[in-house]
């Protein structure tokens, strides 16, 4: 039914106003009792308004992370964020007391996650759930918390919402309980939506509506949207630009079409060569060899070498800083227009 | 998005021949007389045969019965009604010594290499387990060699043997549950989503693994899995389900260039393409609502409640997976077709 166009604009260059999210080499470490595990180290991103950023990345990659302490909701301890800034409207959120902090958490910014059935309470209804973000936040009466709820599940294309209202969470399917967190997202009209791993655990069918109707509200309520996730299939679909991470960084920045028709990092590359496809039947899938690092012990220079058929002596010796490529995209390999270029692997 | 003319690869007789296969899951009610109220029809007159060195892939949806289907041909459950032979011996029917002989021709890979590997053992005695079992397979002097040789085979250091589970990452313990599943040499391995738990950069070491060891040992695959592509790239048969039935079966070519049944256009359609160029250019087609509850299937056809296509005849009578006009191969759809454009 939707289909939005790709936009044109890459990754844009600051506009006069600064941008409406940004994050500014993010460091943030854990410290358990078997040490500490360097889980970002140093992540960048920007987000401006009604744009689609997806942050693509496997598990451990910090993907997620990233995004709670965006929001404000990491567990501290064991994480710490040890450097870095957050600036939303150009306030850095790290700075600002928590009071302050709780306006924008839900009202400028909010998040829906990957498992709706254990981020809805179990023993109240949805009604009341999506409501009492409303009557906490905006001081509604319940009848006109009631009222907005309702408005909200058919805003999110829950049917019969009147009559769903009182109904707990169990007695939705997956993909419904879905929509009433979306619905509970937006309650407060937030102007970035960070989606986190929204559909992993729903089926295909379901996972296409849910993703349709994210693309339809974001456009509709000109939100911008953070979609976190690690299947690079849902990303071609809605993203604008992508960020790869790989332990703990952002490997290469890109706008959709560029990464997909000639990535510029040797991790990317060797993801988009490994996945199995829908539309042509394979052969042998190339592989990564090799497992991700354990982030206690982060490889030296770059983290990706060991896993690299592009590695020499400098990517064990120096970090790579980020490659800015001549079409607006960074990529932080010593290598990286070479691998661009190079199309035959 | 014409796919080049699939390598055929010789297939040789049926290995495994099941027939309408039923398990319906009762419904109690009361503790002490319980009655039945009603059946989960959990698997619902499902047909199909899986030859000599192929893959047979089975897709569908969470509750179509895909895992309630591997269960049964591994007889962790027993079937309410239907049959299934394995090299020409009665699975169902068989006890003792037979039962035996069959279990050693069948094993199985699970999905979650967290929960499929008791923490407590070492991996020489887990993949080692089977001969303990089945003692005629291996002498006992020779088990440790066979193990390491089998740690071998799967791409693991033999000298491994000792540790435990939780000192090997996810794709290394889903290579410790195949070499457990081949340690018995069997003909057939059920596998219930071998690779969804696993990262993408994995999840191709352990696809290429399947394939190789296909080749190296003759082996025939059940590849149950609900990722499209993944079933594309390693099946030669597909069979798709939804509620309990195959809907629609063929050669992977025809389910995924030459669909007939609107289930599985809509799942095709459904499932993301990781190319941003073919956004705005694919067809689109979006179910709406979501499975029925398998308690309580529709009448007739079990997707004609989602079915764009769906007439009178659809709830009155069931159609059967059956040649279909529109491409030789066996579709349940009264109104079979093939996507316009194709």
């Amino acid at each position: 039914m939707s289909q939005n166009a790709v936009r044109p604009t890459p990754a844009s260059p600051t506009p006069p106003g600064g941008h409406l999210l940004e994050v500014r080499d993010l460091h943030v470490e854990f410290r358990t009792s078997e040490g500490v595990a360097r889980v970002i180290n140093g992540v960048s991103y920007h987000l401006d308004p009604g744009e689609t950023l997806a942050v693509l990345g496997e598990s451990g990659s910090g993907k997620s992370v990233t995004a709670q302490a965006v929001m404000g909701i990491l567990d501290t301890p064991p994480a710490h964020i040890s450097s870095g800034a957050i600036l939303y409207s150009g306030q850095d959120l790290l700075t600002l007391p928590e009071a302050q902090r709780r306006q924008v958490r839900g009202k400028e910014i909010a998040m829906i996650f990957q498992d709706a059935l254990s981020a809805l309470n179990p023993v109240f209804p949805v009604g009341w759930q999506i409501g009492e973000t409303l009557r906490q936040r905006l001081g509604m009466s319940r009848a006109d918390a009631r009222r907005r709820s309702v408005e909200l599940m058919d805003l999110v294309q829950i049917p019969a919402a009147a009559k769903r209202l009182g109904d707990h969470p169990h007695q939705f399917s997956g993909g419904m309980r879905q929509r009433v967190m979306i619905a509970m997202a937006l309650a407060m009209e937030p102007k970035v939506l960070i989606a986190d791993e929204p559909t992993t655990a729903l089926d295909v069918t379901v996972q296409a509506q849910i993703m349709d109707l994210l693309a339809d509200l974001r456009r509709d309520l000109d939100m911008a949207m953070i979609l976190i996730t690690h299947d690079l299939g849902v990303v071609a679909d809605v993203a604008d630009r992508i960020a790869v991470m790989y332990a703990g960084r952002i490997v290469e920045h890109a706008d959709v079409r560029s990464l997909y028709r000639a990535p510029a990092h040797p991790y990317t590359k060797g993801l988009l060569n490994s996945i199995p496809r829908l539309d042509q039947r394979g052969g042998k899938l190339a592989t990564i060899r090799g497992l991700p690092p354990n982030l206690m012990r982060i490889p030296s220079g770059c983290p990706f070498h060991p896993r690299c058929p592009y590695a020499q002596q400098v990517c064990v010796d120096v970090v790579p800083h980020d490659l800015v490529l001549g079409d607006g995209r960074t990529s932080a390999c010593h290598f990286a227009q070479e691998v661009r270029d190079d199309r035959a692997s | 998005m014409t796919a080049p003319a699939s390598p055929t690869k010789v297939r040789g007789e049926t290995i495994l021949d099941v027939n309408h296969l039923v398990k319906h899951f009762p419904i109690t009610q009361g503790v002490l007389f319980q009655k039945k109220v009603g059946a989960v029809k959990a698997v619902d007159g499902v047909s199909f045969e899986l030859r000599r060195g192929e893959t047979l892939g089975i897709v569908g949806e969470s509750g179509c019965g895909k895992s309630t289907l591997a269960r049964l041909l591994m007889r962790l459950e027993k079937p309410t009604a239907g049959r299934a032979t394995l090299a020409g011996r009665d699975l169902f029917a068989a006890s003792g010594g037979e039962l035996r002989r069959i279990r050693r021709n069948m094993q199985m890979v699970m999905q979650d290499p967290y929960t499929s590997l008791n923490p407590r053992m070492t991996v020489g005695d887990i993949i080692g387990e089977p001969f303990e079992i089945h003692p005629e397979a291996a002498p006992k002097g020779s088990r440790q060699r066979q193990v390491q040789e089998l740690l071998d085979v799967v791409g693991l250091n033999p000298e491994h043997i000792n540790r435990y589970p939780h000192q090997f990452s996810g794709g290394q313990r889903q290579r410790i549950g195949i070499a457990r599943a081949l340690a018995l040499r069997p003909e057939v391995i059920v596998c219930d989503e071998p690779v969804s738990a696993l990262d993408v950069s994995i999840q191709a070491q352990v696809i290429n693994l399947l394939e190789q060891l296909q080749e190296e040992f003759g082996l025939s695959y059940i590849f149950i899995a609900h990722d499209l592509s993944v079933v594309r790239h390693i099946a030669d048969r597909v069979a798709v389900m939804y509620l309990g039935r195959i809907v629609e079966i063929g050669t992977e070519d025809q389910i995924y260039e030459r669909a007939t049944h609107p289930y599985t256009q809509a799942l095709l359609s459904a499932a993301p393409v990781p190319d941003p160029e073919a956004r705005g250019h694919r067809s689109v087609i979006r179910l709406s609502g979501d499975v029925p509850s398998p308690a309580d299937p529709p009448s007739g056809c079990h997707f004609r409640t989602r079915c764009w296509k769906a007439q009178e005849i659809c709830a009155t009578q069931d159609p059967q997976a059956v040649l279909r006009a529109a491409d030789p191969h066996p579709s349940a759809c009264h109104f079979a077709e093939l996507l316009p454009g194709r």
